[in-house]
């Protein structure tokens, strides 16, 4: 349907377009809105703005190529995204990676984590009408960018993960800037709850708001923060541990209420855990290779490899069909984001139109890994 | 339940059923109408209990379309994977999963989009990512159009 066709309904509903180019949809999302003056019937996602088809693109790539692409789907996420797509070829290729190399996995993914969720902090802010939070965000985010572009050479599109290991090995000054920067972010913490948790108008826009309950989510196929917001225990780290994860200590974060003020305290205690699992390896990293010696060519037997592992946003499923070449039959990429947008119509609907803001701020999506 | 016990328990429910054992996953590989019956009853069945389906999508094999259905259990913590052979390559159509699971709406629409498998009984099925003009389905292993390059 094209835009601005068929603007009031038979039932005297208004329909509005919000996107493709929208601050409050993060990304080029197009939302259709049926609306019964502020009261929202209807919200129908259109997507495919940003739709690159990379699985067709992993078709043609070989088994160490196509793990840069999945950088661009979650660029958030992008260390997790890429030790998804790598644990998936160890699976098929019978290897393992080097403890050194598990450890530096877990280390940057955790870091990761952290910045994504200092960015969502610092745009749910701005979404609901607080301009300080994004500064305050990005001050600490920007230390944890500056690691990984020290370490990986880049501050988004990491692409570090390989087959059997990490690219290379950590910067010397990674455990010392580290250190710095969780002393620092420790220190700043107590600022973020001053600044949004507490805030009556926060509360008041959050709480109560896109209530999401506990079957519903399950049956939505939600994951991440978004899940266990609504009380759902989902945390790949803990259902199905890799890389070492069971060997470290850490509380999967539930909160009951499922509405947005639920999902809001999942990502800020969820913070708190990643400090904690970084403060745990970042002084006993194993000495050793960072990387298996692997063949040049990679050749996985024929055969269905799946792999999942916990994103900033969710459940991320790397689902590989072998017909025993060296790139991939198929390719498909289980992503967080899009089975999280499937329950907004869900949440949206018998709410206010401002409520649809904040209940977008915090599914936290990432509309590349959307539309992939 | 245990591998084992899942297998008798779905012979039970459907004798014509394969099993393969080649993944870390069971395997279960069923003909296309035979997928919304065992589905329903794999739901609802306290002793199976699938409220999760957390992986939708389809494999084309030239010579047939293979649905893939990756199924958990939150309460009793066991997988199963469902493969619904289609035959009909030009034409694939089978049963809608959506009124089981809700997110099987949007996963079934990224399947039309890209593989242009029918779905019956689908409560919205048009074009999720291409234009709604778009001539083709993008996945499909014989896909081309003139902008694609060969290498």
């Amino acid at each position: 349907m094209l835009l601005g066709e068929d603007q009031i309904t038979e039932d005297g509903e208004f329909v509005i377009n919000i996107g493709p180019q929208h601050p409050s949809t993060h990304g080029v999302l197009h939302l259709k809105v049926w609306l019964d003056g502020e009261t929202i019937k209807k919200v129908q996602p259109h997507l495919g703005y940003i739709h690159r088809s990379i699985e067709k693109m992993c078709e043609s790539l070989s088994y160490r190529q196509f793990i840069f692409a999945t950088s661009r789907m979650d660029y958030l996420s992008a260390h997790m995204n890429n030790t998804a797509c790598a644990l998936t070829v160890e699976k098929g290729l019978g290897i393992e990676a080097t403890p050194r190399a598990k450890a530096i996995r877990i280390l940057l993914s955790e870091l990761t984590r952290l910045s994504s969720h200092q960015l969502w902090w610092g745009s749910i802010g701005l979404d609901l009408g607080a301009v300080t939070p994004f500064f305050h965000a990005f001050r600490e985010r920007e230390m944890i960018n500056d690691i990984l572009e020290e370490t990986c050479g880049a501050r988004l599109t990491q692409n570090f993960m390989v087959p059997g290991g990490v690219m290379t090995d950590l910067h010397p000054n990674f455990q010392k800037r580290t250190h710095e920067m969780l002393k620092n972010l420790k220190a700043k913490l107590h600022e973020y709850d001053d600044l949004l948790t507490g805030n009556v108008i926060f509360e008041n826009r959050t709480k109560g708001v896109g209530v999401l309950s506990k079957e519903d989510a399950v049956s939505y196929g939600c994951t991440g923060p978004v899940a266990r917001g609504s009380g759902v225990s989902c945390d790949v780290r803990k259902w199905f541990p890799y890389d070492g994860y069971e060997q470290l200590q850490f509380e999967e974060v539930l909160e009951e209420d499922g509405d947005c003020y639920a999902r809001y305290m999942v990502r800020m205690r969820e913070m708190k855990q990643s400090i904690h699992l970084i403060e745990q390896l970042i002084d006993n990293i194993p000495e050793g290779d960072f990387q298996t010696k692997t063949k040049n060519v990679l050749k996985l037997p024929k055969g269905e490899f799946y792999q999942r592992v916990e994103t900033a946003r969710g459940e991320l499923g790397v689902y590989l069909v072998s017909d025993g070449a060296s790139t991939p039959y198929r390719i498909h990429f289980r992503s967080p984001n899009f089975c999280n947008l499937s329950a907004l119509n869900h949440m949206a609907k018998g709410g206010k139109i401002g409520d649809l803001v904040a209940i977008m701020a915090t599914l936290d999506l990432v509309i590349p890994d959307v539309d992939r | 339940m245990s591998q084992e016990e899942l297998k008798t328990k779905i012979t039970e429910l459907l004798p014509s059923a394969i099993f393969e054992e080649s993944s870390e996953f069971l395997q279960l590989i069923l003909d296309a109408p035979d997928l919304l019956p065992l589905m329903t009853e794999l739901r609802s069945d306290t002793q199976t209990d699938f409220d999760y389906l957390f992986n939708l999508t389809c494999v084309d094999w030239k010579d047939h379309m293979m649905m893939v259905y990756h199924l958990f259990s939150k309460t009793l913590k066991h997988t199963l994977v469902v493969k619904a052979k289609i035959s009909d390559r030009e034409q694939p159509e089978i049963e809608s999963l959506s009124e089981i699971w809700k997110t099987a709406e949007l996963q079934e629409r990224e399947v039309f989009d890209l593989f242009g498998v029918n779905f019956l009984h689908h409560p919205d099925l048009r074009r999720l990512f291409m234009e709604e003009d778009w001539k083709g389905f993008p996945l499909r292993k014989d896909y081309t159009d003139e902008n694609m390059i060969q290498l």
